[in-house]
């Protein structure tokens, strides 16, 4: 990084901290909060897509959609979320290579389970074997997303049905009255209303997600958890930095990153809030309007 | 193996009673529901206790965080800050660096009928170090529930204690703890489902599985990575813990049907998954 740095055997006080800092992996290290941000941005979205379908799918009226929708909400109330995030890992990318598989190589003789072994033919690999290593770290990477979306999907779900259990039944029973259609008092009347209800709740939710973005070390992907392991493990002389164990200074590190993120996501979501609640029939708008008067 | 031999030998795997070697070919049904649901044992070991000396700690830090004093106040509320804005995965690493680093020395404890030597060796187990890592993370999260319960006790309660003389730890014992308990216990069960999910974190994060003895989602990883297939023991782990999950409800329905034995039928909080609880 700086020109000083070129040996850093002759190093020592605050120039030895500024070389260390800027060695290759660290900024590896530093991208990975870029991985972390990436993943909270994209989930987010995907998720309440994922629950609100959810959510519709378990207020439908065709019995097994309605069966599906009810068992992906309340999966997540019985079953802990990372082992949900082991199992979608694997169960997502065996689905594709098989689907693939099926497709590429329809003639293929043998079965793809065998014993203990997932043989796949090589044209169905995904990704190829010959595809460059970006190509493997993205698609890791969108799995991790994917299993992310799923589960946190179905805690979205749980919020949204509540929400939207919550509306008044008279705001339907008017819409009802103006002959609006089962669908047009869906999308609005009941959409429109829902999000106040629903707020507490996801707020929540964004919270749990930031506190969960950690398990992507689980899945594989080169996060802030295997970078701090990585770096901050005992370097011996053989290194251009040694350094003893600093891996408890590291994590120190990783909580204090954390504890501003959900700060300031509370501050925001706070703010948000009392957005939503101006001028509604509840008692936080209720609240408001005195405080005002 | 007949599956009862298989259940003789890994039934108590977990915690390094029976067979030494793990299954390593020829996996059966059998060997996964026994030795998944040894590793049970370890969830609902540090589940339990967790949750049982949290509940005292969250109780004090409520109270100290609904204080008037300052200093009270203040280290309470940093404590749930903490501990509450920060992902348990990072605490656990956390705290596995922090006891690695500790000195090791042994300390003799008196205990009346027996002398044993207390280790800084045992914080870097799971036993005890992940304990003490889920103890002080379920006591923030119910305090903070503890602390919204102390909140909304209604005003017309205290007053009545206050006019009948109570003052005190009476008025504290009879009147607002619990109230403050029946307000809080759907959320807090909420929470206490959170933290038995979240003991399948301990042996992912730092902590070491000694002589492979690990708990339920250890052993379903360890299928799920020999067979490659991970359509069986992860169904498995998922059913134990569905189990798990409805006798937790049905017990904290037990109590929570106690707490409001007095109320009238229909002013009874029912006990429903609440989103703005979970952790």
């Amino acid at each position: 990084m700086f020109s000083f740095c070129a040996d850093p055997e002759t190093l020592s006080g605050l120039t030895w901290v500024s070389c260390y800092l800027t060695t290759g992996k660290h900024m590896g290290f530093y991208a990975s909060f870029g991985t972390v941000m990436l993943l909270l941005l994209v989930t987010a979205p995907t998720a309440l897509l994922f629950g609100f379908g959810g959510a519709m799918a378990a207020r439908s009226v065709v019995a097994p959609i309605r069966w599906f929708g009810k068992s992906y909400t309340s999966i997540v109330r019985g079953v802990p979320d990372i082992a949900f995030f082991l199992f979608f890992v694997i169960a997502l990318d065996q689905g594709i290579e098989w689907m693939r598989h099926k497709v590429k190589c329809p003639d293929w003789p043998e079965a793809v389970r065998q014993g203990n072994d997932f043989v796949v033919c090589s044209e169905a690999k995904m990704p190829l074997s010959s595809s460059a290593q970006w190509v493997h770290e993205i698609y890791g990477f969108s799995l991790a997303v994917l299993t992310f979306a799923i589960v946190f999907g179905a805690f979205a779900a749980n919020v949204l049905f509540g929400a939207m259990r919550a509306v008044p039944r008279a705001q339907i029973e008017t819409a009802e009255a103006y002959g609006m259609s089962r669908r047009q008092a869906f999308w609005r009347i009941l959409v429109p209303q829902m999000w106040v209800y629903a707020l507490p709740g996801l707020s929540n939710l964004w919270m749990i997600l930031i506190k969960a973005t950690p398990l992507l070390f689980l899945l594989g992907v080169e996060d802030i958890v295997y970078w701090a392991r990585e770096l901050g493990g005992l370097k011996t002389n053989a290194f251009a930095y040694p350094h003893p164990d600093w891996r408890l200074w590291y994590f120190l590190g990783l909580l204090v990153f954390y504890l501003v993120l959900t700060r300031v996501s509370e501050i925001a979501l706070a703010r948000m809030m009392t957005k939503l609640t101006h001028g509604q029939a509840t008692t936080g708008g209720e609240a408001q309007r005195k405080a005002a008067a | 193996m007949s599956c009862l031999e298989t259940i003789q030998a890994y039934g108590l795997r977990s915690i390094g009673i029976g067979e030494r070697l793990l299954p390593r070919s020829d996996f059966t049904l059998c060997d996964q529901f026994t030795l998944i649901g040894s590793g049970m044992i370890w969830n609902i070991y540090f589940g339990a206790l967790a949750l049982f000396i949290g509940f005292f700690m969250a109780t004090g830090l409520a109270l100290a965080k609904f204080s008037s004093n300052i200093w009270l106040r203040k280290p309470a509320e940093w404590f749930i800050f903490i501990l509450r804005g920060s992902p348990l995965f990072i605490q656990f690493f956390l705290a596995y660096e922090t006891f690695v680093l500790l000195p090791k020395v042994g300390v003799d404890i008196n205990l009346g009928f027996a002398e044993i030597t207390a280790e800084t060796r045992w914080l870097t187990k799971a036993w005890l170090g992940a304990l003490i890592v889920l103890f002080l993370n379920t006591a923030a999260y119910s305090g903070e529930i503890f602390y919204g319960a102390l909140r909304s006790i209604p005003k017309g309660d205290v007053e009545a204690a206050d006019a009948y003389g109570l003052t005190g730890w009476t008025r504290f014992k009879r009147i607002i703890w619990p109230t403050m308990l029946r307000l809080a216990w759907p959320a807090y069960t909420n929470e206490a489902i959170f933290l038995f999910h979240a003991t399948t974190l301990v042996f992912f994060s730092g902590f070491p599985a000694w002589q492979q003895s690990g708990d339920a989602l250890y052993y379903a990883n360890y299928f799920a990575d020999k067979t490659f297939n991970p359509f069986v023991p992860y169904p498995i782990l998922a059913g134990y813990f569905i189990l798990l999950t409805l006798s937790v409800i049905t017990v904290f329905g037990l109590i929570n049907r106690k707490l409001n034995r007095h109320l009238p039928q229909e002013q009874r909080r029912k006990m429903r998954i609440r989103p703005q609880f979970m952790r």
